[in-house]
């Protein structure tokens, strides 16, 4: 897409009420949700067109992330969006379940170009509005007496706002610091796979993109070598996404079938270049301690990014893990320095319960586009003072609501144990739909009588509803039966949820 | 922010990886998950299933039953192991009172961890018979 001219450039610098830096799926979600909620703000990216890292990354081509175009659910409900890992969530129909409508059938899984094309659709379609091409390059931070004001400054020109909100991706290349380390090449840097033919390759790290471009280059490399200290994780094995998922599992087959591709726990020592003109990789066992020395054409550190946070760290930002991430409260603020939001992919850094080692979605498109969704909504409700939109439920449909969310509340299904539907039961003022919230913030922040409904999983491939009942300032976890075709729209757990309702609502029918 | 490398450095003076290699702490700084909590945040929640295995590497929390507060941890503590061996939820709530760095894992990943570094589970096995002792001295 080429650039637009400057007359056609929305958002020049200036004063914003709010500001959202990034045009990938979590910033066009989150700029989606604000202004159909009548937020006024202003979008700036330093990319040229929507879609983010999609417009690079991944190298071989296809997403981790399915849509499947046939589904128990049709498309364009919420029920549907279960299936559906990739659209954007739009309220309006026609704007509903887009990247299914861009697929050849080829895959369930869509490629890097379907996905991009999904992206730009959506903001098309919704006309969304981002000032592309303006790069922040650096804030500032001044307080005064009324607030404190956010300068970012960018290729355009400086922008004052009171709430930034960062969705810049979790997408800066990192290398951890060894002996040599600079002698390597990063996953982001890597060439055509046909570049590779012949080569012994050794690849540093066992997170899905060592394991993606190892499946990559199978059919080129001649011996491949996929080492790090800690033993390989499946997705299979954890029921989750951590680990490698199951489309890059193949290396790992070769390697226990002793085809020519070998993983080992060893931390590394040091690179050093070989005098026949490849390379020494020196290793040390995790589990011996022993040393070994391996000859390599090449060798990929296929270790991770980082946030590329620029000086938000120097303003007080304080960030946690090799990822850098910034700690975030559960509404996605800083933790430390209040006024700072993030969206997307950094969202990954409000971790929530993380009940049984099982992490959020919050890291993909499937749990962000949720997360911004909240977020606009807090915005909206703790900065602009606009009001929230709280149904009333009647005690007798309120165990078919509970039960018609346990079943289809896509929220639910993919952001377990962290994002809630809660129904507030004040004796006061009846039953109240008080939407989708972070299980963290209405555990721990509420504290009126509540019904906060979730979906769990425990590592065991089960996933099950729980019930948080709060009453009295107390609050009581019910783990309900999992069933083994996932269906809670039975007599028997509707009765469950009748039993478990009535504690803090008696006349529920 | 610490990288994995940093955090191979922090625990190599903790009491319960004192008998580890250097290259055998790596391997368990990859295995945890750092994370940070602001003051007054819960790590812990009694009465709620699924939490993890912690061990502080900076800051201050405090354990409360019931809201009442018994203990204070710090650099080099450990906590929510009890829970996680016994297949019950925890009977106490911890809350971070200063700004809390830990390293963590999930409930599930415990028993395979210990298994594979029974030094560590010695370690921890002496942390614990002090903690009864100590309890049991202050019930007499």
């Amino acid at each position: 897409m080429a650039r637009r001219e400057e007359g056609d450039r929305p958002f020049p610098p200036g004063d914003y009420p709010l500001v959202v830096v990034g045009s990938g799926p979590g910033a066009l979600q989150l700029t989606y949700s604000l202004t159909r909620l009548g937020v006024p703000h202003a979008v700036l990216s330093s990319d040229d067109a929507p879609g983010g890292m999609f417009r690079h990354w991944p190298f071989f081509q296809r997403l981790l992330s399915w849509t499947k175009p046939y589904a128990p659910a049709p498309r364009g409900t919420r029920t549907y969006e279960r299936y559906d890992w990739n659209s954007l969530i739009a309220d309006e129909q026609d704007f509903r379940a887009i990247q299914p409508t861009l697929m050849d059938g080829s895959s369930y899984f869509p490629s890097r170009p379907e996905m991009e094309r999904n992206l730009v659709a959506f903001a098309e379609r919704t006309s969304l509005r981002v000032r592309y091409g303006c790069r922040w390059t650096g804030t500032r931070r001044e307080d005064e007496a009324n607030g404190t004001t956010f300068v970012l400054e960018t290729t355009d020109g400086e922008y004052r706002t009171p709430v930034a909100v960062f969705a810049v991706g979790v997408a800066q290349p990192y290398t951890p610091p060894f002996a040599g380390a600079e002698l390597t090449a990063h996953y982001a840097d890597t060439r055509t796979p046909e570049s590779y033919a012949d080569k012994s390759l050794v690849i540093i790290g066992k997170q899905n993109s060592g394991f993606e471009l190892a499946s990559g280059l199978l059919q080129w490399a001649r011996r491949i070598i996929i080492s790090s200290p800690s033993p390989t994780k499946l997705s299979v094995d954890t029921r989750s996404l951590v680990g490698v998922r199951a489309r890059y599992v193949q290396p790992y087959e070769d390697h226990v079938l002793g085809g020519g591709v070998s993983i080992i726990d060893a931390a590394m020592e040091a690179v050093e270049r070989s005098p026949t003109g490849g390379f020494l990789v020196r290793v040390r066992s995790t589990a011996g301690g022993e040393t070994m020395t391996i000859d390599a054409d090449e060798v990929i550190s296929a270790t991770g990014f980082t946030c590329p946070l620029l000086d938000l760290p120097d303003l007080g930002v304080t960030t946690f893990g090799q990822a850098k991430v910034p700690a975030q409260t559960p509404y996605w603020e800083s933790a430390s320095l209040p006024g700072i939001f993030f969206a997307g992919t950094i969202g990954q850094g409000a971790v929530g319960l993380k009940k049984h080692g099982q992490p959020s979605n919050s890291g993909a498109v499937h749990g962000a586009r949720y997360n911004a969704r909240v977020l606009a909504r807090h915005l909206a409700a703790t900065r602009f003072d606009m009001e929230r939109r709280r149904p009333s439920i009647r005690p007798a449909d309120l165990v078919d609501f509970c039960q018609g969310e346990i079943t289809g509340c896509p929220e639910l299904w993919h952001q377990k144990a962290y994002l809630a539907r809660v129904v507030s039961a004040d004796p006061a003022g009846g039953l109240l739909d008080e939407g989708i919230q972070p299980l963290a913030a209405v555990l721990d922040g509420g504290a009126s009588n509540a019904i906060i409904l979730t979906l769990e999983a425990d590592g065991t491939g089960s996933i099950y509803p729980v019930v948080y009942v709060r009453r009295d300032g107390v609050v009581k976890e019910h783990v309900f039966d999992p069933d083994p075709l996932l269906e809670y729209g039975s007599d028997a757990v509707r009765d469950r949820l009748l039993e478990v309702v009535r504690a803090v609502v008696p006349d529920a029918a | 922010m610490a990288t994995q490398e940093e955090i191979a450095d922090a625990i190599a003076g903790m009491a319960l990886f004192a008998d580890l290699t250097t290259p055998q702490l790596q391997g368990v700084a990859h295995r945890f998950e750092e994370r940070f909590f602001p003051e007054g945040e819960r790590i812990l929640r009694q009465g709620l299933t699924g939490s993890g295995f912690y061990i502080i590497i900076d800051g201050e929390a405090q354990v409360l039953v019931d809201g009442q507060p018994r203990a204070t941890l710090g650099r080099g503590d450990f906590f929510g192991e009890v829970s996680i061996l016994l297949g019950e939820p925890p009977v106490a709530d911890v809350v971070a009172t200063r700004p809390l760095r830990c390293i963590v894992i999930g409930g599930p990943d415990v028993e395979g961890f210990f298994v594979a570094h029974p030094r560590v589970m010695f370690r921890m096995l002496q942390a614990q018979a002090r903690r009864l002792r100590n309890a049991t001295r202050w019930r007499s």
